[in-house]
């Protein structure tokens, strides 16, 4: 049963994620990469990740992608946009790009002998008896506490730099 | 079944999605898209962060925490600058954008 949703779910995300990127409408592919975030949230659950799920949904699929989707209605790119895909050797490359990183990163990851011995089911344990959010809170505010403050700064960077940027100047 | 855990099979889709990305990136003009893939990029990585948190603890999923929140902050910045672009060039076709190229 964990392997059908698994496998539906990757299925989900691939075939969307393709979807965007042959798209030629703006709004089109902004909706296949919420299919593909939803996807990846489903994937996430099954991979003991329930917190960072519910964070995925609500924070990409729900804001960024809001924010995608304003600035191109703000944009006006809605519908007839030109193409805007590549033709000819831009295909090859990228094409070609693309499956030798599958490639190599696909034998990367199952030709690693030291995985084996790992057990899959630690993580699960320590989530059974903690719960998602505590097991995820206590490392956070503790050992990466400086981390996350200096996230907030960031944060807070980056929406000053923001509302500078895109304001309108004054003639 | 194939007998691969989940874990590894994760792995497989995760390089997946960051190849769809790197393709889209390269394949497309529109700035808007190609930040797009960029963010498909981006949770690729998370995914495989979250696989390998199943056997390494739980790590991994604090530092998909972090890469979520630092790429709220470059959506807002990157599509802040994609607007100024546009008031100035009136297109958000890449090719268009070589003041900084030679």
């Amino acid at each position: 049963m964990t392997e059908f949703f698994f496998f539906l779910f990757a299925a989900m995300a691939i075939l969307s994620a393709i979807f965007m990127v042959t798209q030629a409408n703006p709004v089109a592919s902004v909706v296949y990469l919420v299919v593909t975030f939803f996807a990846l949230s489903g994937l996430f659950v099954i991979l003991d990740a329930h917190f960072i799920a519910a964070v995925q949904v609500i924070i990409y699929a729900g804001a960024i992608m809001v924010l995608f989707l304003f600035v191109i209605m703000l944009l006006n790119l809605g519908s007839g946009v030109p193409a805007d895909i590549r033709r000819g050797l831009a295909r090859v490359l990228a094409g070609s790009v693309a499956l030798a990183l599958i490639v190599v990163l696909t034998r990367l990851v199952l030709g690693d002998p030291g995985t084996e011995a790992l057990d899959p089911s630690a993580l699960a344990s320590v989530l059974e008896s903690e719960g998602a959010v505590r097991a995820l809170a206590e490392p956070l505010f503790n050992r990466y506490l400086v981390a996350f403050e200096v996230t907030s700064i960031l944060l807070l960077v980056a929406v000053i730099g923001a509302v500078v940027l895109a304001r309108r100047r004054a003639p | 079944m194939t007998g691969a855990p989940l874990g590894d099979l994760a792995l497989v889709v995760s390089a997946a999605l960051f190849a769809i990305g790197v393709a889209g990136v390269l394949l497309r003009r529109n700035v808007i898209i190609v930040f797009m893939c960029v963010e498909l990029m981006l949770n690729a990585v998370n995914l495989s962060f979250v696989a390998f948190s199943r056997t390494h603890g739980i790590d991994g999923q604090i530092v998909v925490l972090f890469v979520i929140s630092v790429a709220a902050a470059e959506a807002t910045v990157g599509l802040a600058l994609i607007l100024a672009i546009f008031r100035h060039y009136e297109s958000v076709d890449l090719d268009l954008f070589r003041r900084l190229r030679w």
